[in-house]
């Protein structure tokens, strides 16, 4: 019998609980079959794989996120393992001490979960639907609009400005996103709009 | 980047000034390893600190933080007076042989035309001779004294060894040993790298530091090469990306410039950007602008942008300053004329300079609106925390929304890293509890608000009712189809202008590349240099062929790189005045007697011949300008100028302060601190364990890199009596912070000017959030003054005292 397995489709027969026999198949002994059985499952066992890009620095090398779960079924995917992608040709599967840990930034318990209100003068933060945070954000932004849009200078030439709202918009988005930025902010006639590259 | 991470193994130098790629960027660094290991290469560091990059370095030199320009001129005299000029390129592919006009000139450290009530310059003479048929006066043998590369020579003579390190503290000897080996590099088969980073950028005067360094390698020959160029490595996964899309003040897509109250009509605006050639038979490429501009409108506006409209130019808003940029916008905030403010993924409280002044600015919005997937000092920034966040909570009126957003591993689409490649990525989990995806949230907050003008009518309401937002569902667009319009499509058939019986793009599909884009209005496209990222042959940024023909480092059939899958900028420059490749062992593109064929996508017409068309097509010259005309506000020549805060005055006139051009409100003045008082040089970093604010959210990073430290000298810890790993407090003139004394012999005094500089190195990654020690970061210190040309903050050279301190306290007992 001809085998050729690579050593993650190894890792992951024998930590798949076929352990003993499989590795009987493969012409192992009893002694490695007994420490096979008794370890820890392979955890990336039947995970979904998932190509990705590391978001710190730029130089943005190639990630595969490990999931339980699979979204494109419609599953809720819980991300169990981040690990370099040996395809990429600039990290060739190397990962910086930043990007090892991505998965631990995944699941920071700081990340938020909903939206939350503070309060003019309030020293806590509340609960928010988003429906209601959404409309209220649009009301503020609108009214602030009507009131402050600069449609004409002095000499009556069109400028159609917004300066008493601002937004920063965030460099670690995606193109796309920032294409959907872009057209939101500039559209309404924001002109303090910058994102990290001036800083 | 002008070429990418991949190719900085062709080099033979690298030089790493005004960064410290080991540290930031260490899987990008790898290459520099390679290069080193495969190909004998050296890596030079020229830094304040001994830095991790310094210490695999064969040659490190020190260096005041602020005097790169000095440095770097000094190279550059040194490179002409030693003959090492890659003459035959400089000739060809620069400016060098232009004449200037009479009337310019330099003198007691500032150029002609200096007006010290504007702190601007009269620009006028900053300009080329033009001849009676409109082309530039040139004189190829460089003879004639007003000749580009005879002031140039002039104004580099001052930078002699010994006024090097005067300026910028380094020994003489070193300095000469680093010009050396730079110098070695203008053989035409020798290449130097340069990477740099924000220790470039932070700067009031940054821009001209890169320029200076731009400048040295096109004498070297060494820009259009592999192995060469100038690298930019950029601080965020996709700041390359935002900045290419226009999220910027003065920007719209794609490098297209916001209109100004000048622009009074669209007409108005396209006639100040007519780029005709300024030498005969050259490509000057940007006199397509029309077609690119006329196509964004068309994506940002559809049908409700027509020739009959002005293509819809007022819905756009027009500036009344050269940008609404971040200082300017705290500063008017701190002002009380700022009512409301959106922070998508963004932590001003930590990241502008003088916080007390952010805090201040941030407690006169009426609203705050933050979006981020984690819980960020600015959304707290009303929250009481000691010493660490010592404000009146009950006196804040704003009033903050905070929303909770997804992370890189739960959302779909392209990021641009440093060397322009566009990678497509894939979610791979599902969201924290109710955080939602960017594109839903400003969809959502967009849709509401276009319905508040549909039912109540309101201020010019045209632009908002108007915008193209044509998805599938309104309520959160994909990635898929932002990219497709990202790319552009035909709105009309495209005739084939060869052939006009024939159609070229069918209305409705994507445009092959922005070659297909008209100003007649028949196309859209959102981001003409990301045009063909997303076309008919599908995703190009989802490409993941990593075959490397002949181990170039291009990988072409990787992700997409902007412009048309370019991954060497101005490869034209690789070959010689007949098209042959200046170094056959790293051919790039060659002529074969018909057109350009090689390795890389030409950045030239394809059928372009080698002695008629230069290199440089984005400049009206179609060559590189050693002298910028008026194009940058501090000069056509880069000079040394001192930091705002500085330890010691400019030799070259002590009078000047800083950047003689850059803004500074007047309360920002009157907070700029003097050596006396401050006399120590601080400077801010990142350490290899962090990024930026995000990794103290994490349990492992912040158990990597606890605690917020300062970084001193051993000389400075004796005069002060501070031991290692002591408490002390740092103070500028606007803040103060607490820290622990990291006593080290990384940093080492310089002599500047006669006498000693003590650095204080502050790294930022720390504050009052997430799961590292409580700590503060170098913008509760640092100025708030910024570049003058594109209002970048001064964080790599400010004044600061320190002396031994008790430890901060979390809450006021």
């Amino acid at each position: 019998m001809t085998l050729d397995l690579s050593r993650r489709s190894f890792l992951k027969l024998a930590g798949a609980g076929v352990a003993a026999t499989s590795l009987g198949a493969m012409g192992f002994g009893e002694a490695e079959a007994a420490v096979a059985a008794h370890v820890r499952p392979f955890k990336l066992t039947m995970t979904t794989e998932t190509r990705n890009t590391c978001p710190y620095c730029s130089v943005a090398c190639g990630v595969i996120i490990y999931s339980e779960g699979d979204l494109r079924k419609g599953e809720t995917a819980d991300i169990v393992h981040i690990e370099g992608d040996v395809d990429h040709p600039t990290n060739r599967g190397t990962l910086c001490p930043k990007g090892a840990a991505l998965k631990n930034f995944v699941k920071s318990p700081t990340r938020l979960q909903y939206p939350m209100l503070r309060k003019p003068g309030s020293g806590t933060f509340e609960r928010i639907s988003w429906e209601d945070a959404l409309d209220r954000i649009a009301r503020l932004m609108k009214d602030d609009r009507d009131a402050n849009l600069v449609t004409a200078n002095a000499a009556g030439v069109p400028v159609n400005r917004w300066t008493t709202v601002g937004m920063l918009a965030a460099s670690a988005t995606t193109n796309e996103t920032a294409w959907a930025t872009f057209k939101f902010a500039k559209g309404l006639g924001i002109v303090g709009f910058d994102n990290q590259a001036r800083v | 980047m002008t070429n990418s991470w991949t190719d900085i193994k062709n080099t033979d130098l690298v030089i790493v000034m005004g960064g410290n790629a080991a540290e930031a960027h260490p899987c990008g660094f790898k290459w520099v390893t390679e290069a080193k290991a495969h190909r004998a290469a050296r890596l030079i560091v020229v830094d304040p600190r001994f830095t991790r990059t310094a210490s695999v370095a064969d040659y490190y030199a020190p260096i005041r933080q602020g005097t790169d320009i000095a440095f770097l001129s000094g190279v550059m005299k040194y490179c002409i007076d030693n003959d090492k000029v890659q003459w035959e390129y400089m000739k060809a592919f620069t400016n060098a042989s232009y004449l200037v006009k009479d009337g310019f000139g330099f003198k007691d450290g500032l150029f002609t035309g200096y007006d010290p009530e504007k702190r601007d310059y009269d620009k006028s003479t900053w300009d080329y001779v033009i001849g009676d048929d409109g082309f530039v006066v040139t004189d190829p043998t460089l003879q004639h004294p007003r000749c580009v590369w005879n002031l140039l020579k002039e104004h580099l003579a001052p930078y002699t060894p010994e006024m090097v390190e005067r300026i910028c503290g380094t020994p003489k000897d070193k300095f000469l040993k680093v010009a050396e080996m730079i110098s070695e590099c203008s053989s035409p088969t020798k290449t130097m790298t340069s990477m740099y980073a924000l220790g470039w950028t932070q700067h009031s005067k940054g821009s001209q530091n890169i320029r200076t360094m731009a400048m040295l390698q096109l004498i070297l020959g060494n820009i259009g090469v592999r192995g060469g160029g100038m690298n930019a490595l950029r601080g965020h996964s996709n700041i390359q990306g935002l900045t290419d899309l226009g999220l910027m003040s003065h920007l719209l897509t794609g490098y297209l410039a916001m209109a100004t109250e000048k622009d009074v009509d669209f007409a108005t605006y396209m006639s100040t950007r007519q780029f005709k050639p300024l030498v005969p038979g050259q490509t000057s490429y940007w006199q397509n602008y029309r077609k690119f501009m006329v196509s964004f409108q068309k994506a940002m506006w559809g049908d409700n942008a027509r020739a009959d409209n002005d293509w819809a130019f007022n819905y756009l808003p027009k500036l009344d300053v050269p940008a609404y940029d971040v200082l300017r916008m705290f500063e008017l905030m701190y002002d009380g004329k700022i009512n409301g403010y959106l922070c998508q993924g963004f932590n001003p409280l930590l990241a502008f300079p003088n916080r007390n002044k952010v805090t201040k600015s941030l407690s006169n919005l009426k609203w705050l609106v933050t979006m981020d997937p984690l819980d960020t000092e600015t959304a707290r920034f009303w929250e009481n925390r000691g010493d660490f966040n010592p404000v009146d909570t009950a006196s804040i009126q704003t009033e903050v929304i905070q929303l909770p957003t997804t992370c890189f591993a739960e959302e779909e689409g392209s990021l641009t890293n440093s060397g322009r490649w566009l990678q497509w990525h894939w979610p791979g989990g599902t969201p924290p509890g109710e955080a939602k995806h960017d594109t839903y949230i400003i969809a959502q907050i967009f849709l509401r608000i276009r319905e508040l003008y549909r039912k109540e009518g309101g201020t010019f309401p045209d632009p908002i009712l108007n915008l193209s937002w044509d998805y599938a569902d309104a309520n959160e667009p994909t990635a898929e189809e932002l990219a497709r319009e990202i790319n552009g499509r035909a709105l009309t058939d495209l005739m084939d202008p060869a052939d006009p019986t024939k159609v070229l793009v069918p209305a409705g599909k994507q445009v092959v590349n922005f070659s297909q884009l008209r100003d007649d209005g028949s196309t859209m496209c959102g981001c003409w240099i990301y045009s063909g990222c997303f076309n008919e042959q599908g995703n190009n940024m989802a490409r993941r062929d990593n075959n490397d023909p002949d181990d170039t480092g291009a990988y072409l059939g990787w992700s997409f790189a902007w412009p048309l899958n370019r991954r060497t900028l101005y490869n034209r420059a690789s070959a010689d005045l007949e098209g042959k490749p200046w170094d056959p062992s790293r051919k790039l593109l060659e002529w074969d007697g018909t057109k350009w064929t090689g390795y890389d996508v030409p950045d030239i017409a394809p059928a372009a011949k080698p002695g008629e068309v230069g290199p440089f097509i984005m400049n009206q010259e179609g060559t590189a300008r050693l002298f910028a005309r008026g194009l940058m506000r501090d000069g056509p020549f880069p000079a040394h100028m001192e930091p705002f805060e500085s330890p010691v005055a400019n030799v070259f006139n002590p009078k000047i302060r800083g950047n003689p051009v850059a803004r500074v409100f007047e309360t920002d003045l009157e907070q700029l601190g003097l050596s006396d008082e401050f006399p120590y040089a601080g400077t801010s970093y990142r350490l290899t364990e962090h990024f930026h604010y995000w990794t103290k959210h994490n349990h492992v990073n912040s158990a990597l890199q606890p605690e917020f430290f300062v970084e001193i000298s051993e000389e400075l810890a004796a005069e002060k009596a501070i031991a290692n790993g002591s408490w002390v407090r740092v103070w500028s003139k606007r803040g103060s912070v607490k820290a622990k004394a990291l006593v080290t012999k990384r940093i080492r005094p310089l002599i500047c000017d006669g006498k000693p500089v003590h650095v204080v190195g502050i790294p930022l990654h720390w504050g009052f959030t997430g799961s590292a020690r409580k700590g503060f970061g170098p913008n509760s210190l640092a100025p708030f003054v910024g570049d003058a040309n594109i209002e970048t903050p001064e964080y790599k050279a400010f004044l600061v005292n320190i002396e031994p301190s008790t430890a901060p306290q979390e809450a006021i007992a």
